[in-house]
C-alpha cells in the first residue's frame, strides 16, 4: 500500500463527514491523483462536482483493491476563479468520462482533454445551444473511405445510442458511440423526489436489467447516510437477487449470441432458462425484473423455507438443462468460428480505458468489488474471482457461462449453510432520517460491473447530491475498442457479448 | 431439446400466475382514512372519494396493499390493458375484468391487422425492463409469432410503433420522424406506466410528451414493466 497523505480511507457502504474530507488545491490533488493511479490496484470509483456555498466542490472516490477500502479526496472551486483546470484524462485516460461529465453540467474547462466530447447532452448541461443532433463526431478526410452512421433507433426492440463507423471497405477503422437519448434527469429527480420510497422506485428504473444492482447500491448508500444497518438476512437477500440477476442477465445474452451466430436451438433453449429464474424472481417479489424486492430500511419479501425449496428445485433443472445445451454450443465449430478472435481487447486497453467488471475480467483484468471490496454478504460467503484471458467475443462469451455456474454454486454454499428465518428481518423503513453533512458511498458488483451510488447531504439532512455510476460509463469505450480492424458485419457479436447499458449512461 | 418437454404456454388467456405477482388490484369497501391511503402511493396513482387507483399511473409497487391490507388487494388477473384510457382505473368495489371496448378502435385496424401485425418499437427513456418482457413476448415460451404479432426492424415494413419510456427530449425528434415512417392504416402502443403517465419521471425536465397530445393511443398495456402475458393479450384484443 503506498503512503498517501491528504486523503481519508473508507470502507464500502460508510458514510463520512463532508468536512473530514481533506480539502487539496487543484495542483495538490492532480498531483496526488498521479501518484494513485499508477497502482494497478486502484481505480477510480467516481469523480464529480456538486455546487457548494460559493463555488464547485469536487470529489473523487478511488477503489483500492488491494487494501479493500475506498479513498477519498477533494478540491474546491471558488465560483469567480477561473473555470479551468488542467485535465487528469491527459495522463489517465480512464477519468476522460468524469471530466466530461463535468465539464458539460458545469462549464468548466479542462486543458489539454484528450476526448473532449459531450456525454448525455443533460437537461441542466452549462451550455443549453449544443443539442443531441450537434454532437462532434470524429472524421477522418479521405476518399478511400466511408462512414456507417446506425441509430438512434436500432433494428431490434433495444434502447437507443448511435454508432459512427469510419470504415475501410468492410472493415472497421474506427467507432464512435453517442448516448444521451435516454437522458431523463434522474440524478436531479433524486434530490426532486422527497420520498424515500419514490426514491426507491426511481433507483429500480434506472436501468430495468439491473434493477437488483442499482437499487441495492441505493439502499445501501441510503442506509449508510442514515445510519441504519438493516438485518443480516436481508443484506444476504440482495445478494442472492444479485447472484440470480446475473444468471438470468447472462443467460439472456448467451441465448442473444446464439441468434447472432444464426444457432437457433441455443438461442431457443438458453431463452427458455432465462425465463425460470425470472419466473423465480417474480415467484419471490411478484416482479420478474426484481422490482419491489429490495426496500431501504429492510423487506416485504422476506425469504422462506418454502422459496429456498423452490428455487433449489428450479436451479437442479436449471443447470441440468444448462449444461447439456452448454456442452454442445461451446464446442460447436460454427460458434467456435464465429466468436473465436473476434473484437479484441488487450489488458493495456482495458486498463487504459478503465474497463470494469465483465469487460475487465474478459482480458485477464482482475477486477470485481465481491472480491475487492466485499459487502456483508460477500464476506460471509466469499466468492472466487474469475477471469478468462483472450478479450475476445468468445471470451466473453465463455466468462458469462464460467460466471453462471460460479454463482449458481455460490447460491448451493449459501442455501446449505444459511438459515433462512423471517423473523429476523424488518419492514422498510422510508422515513429513516438523513444525518447532516455526510457523504456516503456504496459499491456493488452487480452483472455488468461495479455500480456506484454516492450521495451528499447538507446541514438540515437534505440531499444536496445524488452521483450513480453504472459500468457502462467506463465500457462502451470497450465496445469501441474492439470494432478496430473487425468487420463491420460482426459488429452485432461485439455489441451482445458486452450488451452495454444506454439508460444506466445516460440516466 | 425434445426430452426437456414441451416450452409454449398452449393457452395464454388462462394461465394462473401465483401470489405475490401483482396483476389488476381490487378496493375493498372498508372505511380506512383515504388520504393516508393515498398519500402513501409514490406515483400518485391513488385518488380518493370514492377510491380509486389508476393502473396507468401503477408501478404495482404494492405498497398500498401492505400498508392497507383490508382494503387493497392485487389479483393475479394479468389482463390489464385497454384501448381506452379511463378504463384503466379501477374503482372501490368493483370485481370485474378491465374493460376492452372494441367498438371504440378505429374499424380499419382489425379490418387490416387482424391476421398480422408488424410492429416498430420504440425506446424513448426506457429503462430497458419493457423492452426485455417486449423481447420476451416472443420466446418460445410466449411465442407471439403464432399469432402473427413480429417487431420488425423498420418502420417502413410495420404497421404501427410501440412506444416504452416517458419519452425524452432527446428522444421526441427521432420518435417522430420513425412515426412519419410507418404507412397508414398504423397503430400507437404504449407499454408500462412510463409511457403511459410519464411513472416516477414526472415532472422532470429532461422529458418532452409533446409526441403524445398530437396522436391518438390505440392501446395501452400498464406494467412496471408489462408482463408478457398482458401484453401478448392486448395486441390480440386490440386486432382481433
Amino acid at each position: 500500500m503506498i503512503e498517501l497523505q491528504n486523503t481519508l480511507r473508507i470502507n464500502n457502504n460508510q458514510s463520512v463527514d463532508v468536512a473530514e474530507i481533506p480539502g487539496l488545491s487543484y495542483d495538490e490533488f492532480y498531483a496526488l491523483a498521479l501518484k494513485i493511479f499508477k497502482e494497478n490496484e486502484n481505480h477510480c470509483l467516481t469523480y464529480f462536482a456538486y455546487k457548494k456555498e460559493d463555488g464547485l466542490h469536487f470529489i473523487m472516490a478511488v477503489a483500492d483493491d488491494k487494501n479493500h477500502d475506498i479513498i477519498l479526496l477533494s478540491h474546491f472551486l471558488k465560483a469567480p476563479e477561473k473555470q479551468t483546470l488542467h485535465a487528469l484524462s491527459e495522463k489517465i485516460f480512464a477519468l476522460h468520462i468524469f471530466e466530461r461529465e463535468i465539464h458539460e453540467n458545469h462549464g468548466v474547462e479542462f486543458l489539454n482533454h484528450p476526448w473532449p466530447k459531450p456525454v448525455r447532452f443533460a437537461h441542466n448541461r452549462a451550455d443549453k445551444k449544443l443539442q443531441v443532433n450537434d454532437y462532434p463526431f470524429y472524421n477522418i478526410k479521405s476518399e478511400e473511405l466511408h462512414e456507417v452512421g446506425v441509430g438512434p433507433i436500432h433494428a431490434g426492440v433495444i434502447e437507443p445510442g448511435h454508432f459512427r463507423f469510419i470504415c475501410n471497405g468492410e472493415n472497421v477503422l474506427h467507432l464512435e458511440i453517442q448516448l444521451g437519448w435516454q437522458h431523463r434527469g434522474i440524478e436531479q429527480l433524486f434530490l426532486d423526489k422527497k420520498q424515500n420510497l419514490q426514491r426507491n422506485i426511481l433507483a429500480e428504473n434506472i436501468a430495468g436489467d439491473t434493477v437488483i444492482g442499482h437499487t441495492t447500491t441505493f439502499a445501501q448508500t441510503m442506509e449508510a447516510l442514515a445510519g441504519k444497518q438493516v438485518a443480516e438476512q436481508t443484506q444476504i437477500e440482495r445478494a442472492l437477487a444479485m447472484e440470480l440477476e446475473r444468471i438470468a442477465i447472462h443467460t439472456g445474452d448467451i441465448a442473444a449470441l446464439c441468434i447472432d451466430a444464426a444457432y437457433h436451438l441455443g438461442a431457443n433453449v438458453f431463452g427458455i432458462l432465462r425465463t425460470a429464474i425470472i419466473n423465480f424472481t417474480q415467484r419471490w417479489c411478484g416482479n420478474r425484473l426484481g422490482k419491489s424486492l429490495v426496500r431501504m430500511g429492510g423487506t416485504n419479501f422476506p425469504f422462506t423455507k418454502e422459496l429456498k425449496k423452490e428455487l433449489l428445485e428450479m436451479l437442479l433443472k436449471y443447470e441440468k438443462q444448462f449444461s447439456e445445451m452448454a456442452n454442445v454450443t461451446y464446442r460447436l465449430p460454427s460458434i467456435q468460428n464465429r466468436f473465436d478472435f473476434v473484437g479484441k481487447v488487450t489488458p493495456q486497453q482495458a486498463r487504459l480505458i478503465g474497463a470494469v467488471g465483465l469487460s475487465a475480467r474478459m482480458t485477464n483484468v482482475e477486477r470485481d468489488i465481491r472480491i475487492s471490496h466485499p459487502n456483508t454478504a460477500m464476506k460471509k460467503f466469499p466468492c472466487e474471482m474469475i477471469v478468462v484471458d483472450k478479450g475476445d467475443v468468445y471470451s466473453r462469451f465463455l466468462l458469462k457461462k464460467k460466471e453462471i455456474q460460479a454463482a449458481i454454486a455460490w447460491i448451493r454454499n449459501l442455501m446449505d449453510n444459511y438459515q433462512f428465518d423471517a423473523s429476523n428481518t424488518e419492514k422498510p423503513n422510508y422515513h429513516l432520517p438523513l444525518k447532516p453533512d455526510k457523504l456516503a458511498i456504496s459499491v456493488n458488483e452487480a452483472w455488468r460491473g461495479e455500480v456506484c451510488h454516492c450521495a451528499v447531504t447538507d446541514a438540515k439532512g437534505n440531499l444536496v447530491h445524488y452521483k450513480i455510476k453504472d459500468p457502462s460509463m467506463h465500457n462502451w469505450k470497450a465496445l469501441e475498442l474492439s470494432l478496430r480492424n473487425t468487420e463491420i458485419s460482426d459488429f452485432p457479436i461485439n455489441n451482445k457479448s458486452y450488451n452495454l447499458s444506454y439508460c444506466g449512461h445516460d440516466l | 431439446m425434445l426430452h426437456n418437454g414441451r416450452q409454449y404456454i398452449p393457452d395464454l388467456r388462462n394461465v394462473k400466475l401465483r401470489a405475490p405477482f401483482r396483476g389488476r388490484p381490487e378496493i375493498s369497501t372498508a372505511k380506512v382514512d383515504e388520504q393516508t391511503l393515498a398519500d402513501v402511493c409514490p406515483l400518485q396513482a391513488i385518488s380518493t372519494n370514492p377510491v380509486r387507483i389508476d393502473m396507468g399511473k401503477c408501478a404495482f409497487c404494492g405498497e398500498c396493499a401492505f400498508a392497507f391490507p383490508e382494503k387493497i388487494k392485487f389479483t393475479q388477473d394479468y389482463l390489464t390493458s385497454s384501448n381506452v384510457r379511463e378504463n384503466l382505473i379501477v374503482k372501490e368495489g368493483d370485481r370485474h375484468p378491465i374493460i376492452f371496448e372494441k367498438n371504440k378502435t378505429r374499424k380499419e385496424v382489425r379490418k387490416t391487422f387482424s391476421r398480422s401485425i408488424k410492429l416498430r418499437q420504440v425506446s424513448a427513456g426506457g429503462d430497458n425492463s419493457c423492452e426485455y418482457e417486449l423481447g420476451a413476448s416472443g420466446n418460445a415460451n410466449f411465442d407471439m409469432g403464432r399469432y402473427g404479432i413480429e417487431f420488425v426492424a423498420s418502420p417502413r415494413h410495420a404497421d404501427g410503433v410501440v412506444i416504452t419510456g416517458p419519452v425524452t427530449k432527446n428522444m421526441s425528434e427521432a420518435l417522430q420522424i420513425c412515426y412519419d415512417a410507418i404507412p397508414s392504416p398504423k397503430i400507437i402502443v404504449l407499454v408500462g406506466v412510463d409511457a403511459i403517465s410519464c411513472g416516477i419521471f414526472a415532472g422532470s425536465p429532461a422529458i418532452d410528451r409533446s409526441f403524445l397530445d398530437r396522436y391518438p393511443v390505440d392501446l395501452f398495456i400498464p406494467g412496471n414493466p408489462a408482463h408478457p402475458l398482458t401484453i401478448v393479450n392486448a395486441i390480440l384484443d386490440l386486432t382481433r
